[in-house]
């Protein structure tokens, strides 16, 4: 009798335990199965957070959007799947996810080794740092002799070495296991540097006690690519979310937003009749629509509306456009022509 | 006539010495009774006004109750400085219960709870008749109710419109989470593993070998390996095992896990309340002409598990505790959807708050169960202490 505690309560769930078939064409069984399976953060403020009412929001998040967008013309359309740092690999290995849109560095192991391909790099990253304004340094370089506060066992931690040993400089380093201890312990002055990725940088700065008093310095000592990740094997789907990308980032660039992207449809500029579909045959080469791009744009917007939206200036994230500006801006984001 | 009989009147009896008595005497029994106790007790009340004072401080006096958003947190009036932004606990408390479920379903799991305390309402009435079989059958339907619905039945294709709108679509496990995760994940694992525990703490005593080899065995195993790499396991592992594209629910392999791990645990612990049992129980049971299940149900298992309540309820709150560890496998349970809220860019800044929540809830779960125990302890009492 006792025993069938464990059988009915098994039984009750093992309903709900899904089953999804994999095979090469995975648009295909995205389409069937009627949404894209997003493997994403925990939770990173501002890159991929739920509210208190359990809405994914965030700048991967839109990433994820622009894909359930350019597919299905619905940005509902997504499962989000929250992954830990060590858990997302097998689960975009495994099936489990579709792709990965969780602030994950494009490395040349991932890329290879582990068998994924980056299909773009959403986000340029690297690492930074904080000091107090009252020791009137402009850059690192005049760090020489600085207490570093940083995460152990992190590339951080290796980077700072990196950086210091390279540049002839002595340094002492304050290392603490987790991110918040590393704040807290630059708060109280125990170190007169704080370090961690830059994205990270201005969100931590906002938790200070006096957040004014500090400054983030110019310099970006390591390249942290950050961008969606699939599977190898299946071409097609890396594509889609290659382009649903760069759709976003060719429409910033020829100024289509969220607002005027109707108007847009009347353009007479080739290039944005080609982007939204009103020329040429673009979206059935990925496989989609002809407005997949159209939905992506309408939908989640363009590069620089999801970047503001997310962590830009205006956001408690407060991150400056920086490297990832528009290259005709002076900045890293590229898309090639929608031709 | 009377006076003859004056008899010996003994003088009332002094008052004990002033300083033995009342509050001063209790202080010099208890506090001040040498040098050394003495200094011990100044350092202790030190270290209380060093402490207490500043926690009230922080946790009430300059708290911030009301408000909107972090602005009202950052610039308080002069008076307030340095006080908990309790305004950021309140407006995640919807998050910190549900977790990430959908925003319009939330009844739902409002109707579970009020369901689940309905089933079980009658169990506070000692006078019911057939008391102990609804009790067991009450456990065993509170998650059946619950999980139906928190899962829904109307299994739309994602493409249907109803898929996010009809009041009874079905929410995948993976939105589910908060405090309501957190009481299904501890209910299930607290209310499967006691009765496999059993079986295997009589299974590891039984005469035939390979009964007690394969309970042994299991116990071993189970008990050898850390709860964390289970749920590591059955999370990252097990689907690099399973065909390509086979999967099992995440939710499912943390409450086979977490069961099992308890289990393993409990049969231990009930193993050693049978045997506590005199050797005469079992015989006494065997001259009734009573077989094994019988002998077992109605002599020697209610009085084994009568002495065992401490370690079982021990058990139970290690593992209600241990739930917060399927945030590791990426669900939000209690602790994991205090986490999502420190994470909140609207809020940022205030994690001492939501931890410090999260640790006076835990224990007022744990403390309570703990005080359910002894009250059950009291009241199963039949006398024949050791």
């Amino acid at each position: 009798m006792k025993k069938l505690t464990v059988l009915a309560a098994g039984a009750a769930l093992a309903i709900f335990a899904s089953g999804t078939a994999m095979a090469q064409q995975t648009l295909a069984q995205v389409k069937q199965r009627g949404q894209v399976i997003c493997g994403v953060s925990q939770s990173l403020p501002g890159f991929a957070n739920p509210d208190a009412q359990g809405n994914w929001a965030g700048f991967d998040v839109d990433m994820c959007k622009s894909v359930a967008a350019a597919i299905f013309g619905d940005t509902k359309r997504v499962k989000y799947v929250p992954t830990t740092a060590r858990e997302r690999f097998t689960a975009l290995q495994s099936g489990e996810v579709d792709f990965l849109a969780r602030n994950t560095t494009w490395t040349m192991s991932r890329d290879t080794q582990l068998g994924f391909d980056f299909v773009g790099i959403n986000f340029y990253d690297g690492q930074g740092f904080m000091v107090r304004k009252d020791l009137n340094v402009k850059n690192a370089k005049q760090l020489a002799g600085a207490a570093v506060c940083t995460q152990t066992g992190t590339t951080t931690e290796l980077n700072v070495a990196d950086f210091f040993r390279s540049n002839k400089m002595d340094y002492k380093v304050v290392a603490f296991e987790k991110n918040d201890e590393v704040l807290a312990a630059y708060d109280s002055g125990r170190c007169d540097v704080f370090t961690t990725d830059r994205s990270g940088l201005a969100a931590d700065r906002t938790k200070l006690k006096d957040p004014n008093a500090h400054i983030i310095l110019p310099d970006v000592i390591s390249k942290e690519p950050l961008g969606p990740l699939v599977r190898h094997g299946d071409n097609n789907w890396g594509d889609i979310i290659r382009w649903a990308f760069f759709a976003m980032v060719n429409a910033e660039e020829l100024g289509i937003t969220a607002a005027n992207v109707d108007q847009m449809l009347n353009s007479p500029n080739p290039e944005i009749k080609r982007l939204l579909g009103k020329e040429g045959d673009f979206g059935k080469m990925l496989g989609l629509e002809n407005n997949w791009a159209y939905n992506v744009i309408k939908m989640v917007g363009n590069y620089a509306e999801s970047y503001e939206r997310n962590v830009g200036t205006k956001t408690p994230i407060g991150l400056e456009r920086g490297v990832n500006a528009l290259w005709t801006a002076g900045g890293l984001q590229y898309a090639p022509p929608v031709r | 006539m009377s006076t003859a009989t004056a008899s010996f009147q003994p003088k009332p009896s002094l008052p004990p010495p002033a300083a033995t008595v009342g509050v001063v005497g209790w202080l010099r029994a208890n506090l001040f009774s040498s040098w050394a106790n003495a200094a011990l007790t100044l350092l202790a009340l030190y270290v209380l006004w060093k402490v207490i004072p500043p926690a009230i401080d922080w946790l009430i006096t300059n708290a911030i109750w009301t408000g909107e958003s972090t602005s009202d947190c950052k610039n308080p009036d002069e008076t307030r400085k340095g006080g908990a932004c309790w305004i950021y606990v309140q407006a995640w408390i919807p998050g910190y219960i549900y977790g990430l479920y959908p925003y319009d379903l939330r009844w739902r799991i409002d109707l579970a709870g009020v369901l689940s305390v309905l089933i079980m309402a009658p169990l506070f009435f000692k006078k019911m008749p057939y008391r102990a079989t609804y009790g067991m059958i009450a456990i065993i339907l509170v998650p059946i109710v619950a999980a139906l619905l928190f899962n829904g039945w109307y299994d739309f294709a994602p493409s249907d419109p109803r898929a996010s709108s009809h009041p009874w679509r079905t929410v995948e496990t993976s939105k589910w989470g908060g405090m309501s995760l957190t009481l299904l994940i501890a209910w299930v694992g607290i209310g499967a593993s006691l009765p496999i525990g059993i079986v295997l703490a009589l299974g590891r005593r039984s005469k035939m070998p390979i009964v007690s080899a394969l309970c042994v065995g299991f116990i071993e195993l189970w008990r050898g390996v850390p709860l964390i790499t289970v749920l590591f396991m059955s999370s990252v592992m097990l689907p690099l095992f399973l065909p390509e594209g086979v999967n099992f629910d995440k939710l499912m392999r943390a409450l086979i896990g977490v069961t099992l791990f308890s289990a393993a645990y409990l049969a231990e612990v009930v193993r050693g309340g049978l045997q506590a049992i005199p050797r005469g129980q079992f015989e006494a049971a065997s001259a009734l002409g009573l077989n094994y299940p019988k002998s077992m149900a109605l002599i020697v298992l209610p009085q084994a598990l009568k002495i065992v309540i401490p370690g079982i309820v021990n058990s139970f709150i290690g593992l209600f505790k241990d739930t917060t560890l399927v945030a590791v496998i990426g669900m939000f349970d209690f602790l994991g959807a205090i986490q999502l809220g420190n994470a909140d860019p609207k809020w940022l800044g205030y994690a001492v708050e939501g931890y410090v929540f999260a640790a006076i809830l835990y224990f007022i779960c744990c403390f309570s169960m703990s005080r359910y125990s002894l009250a059950l302890e009291r009241k199963l009492q039949t006398g024949h202490k050791r």
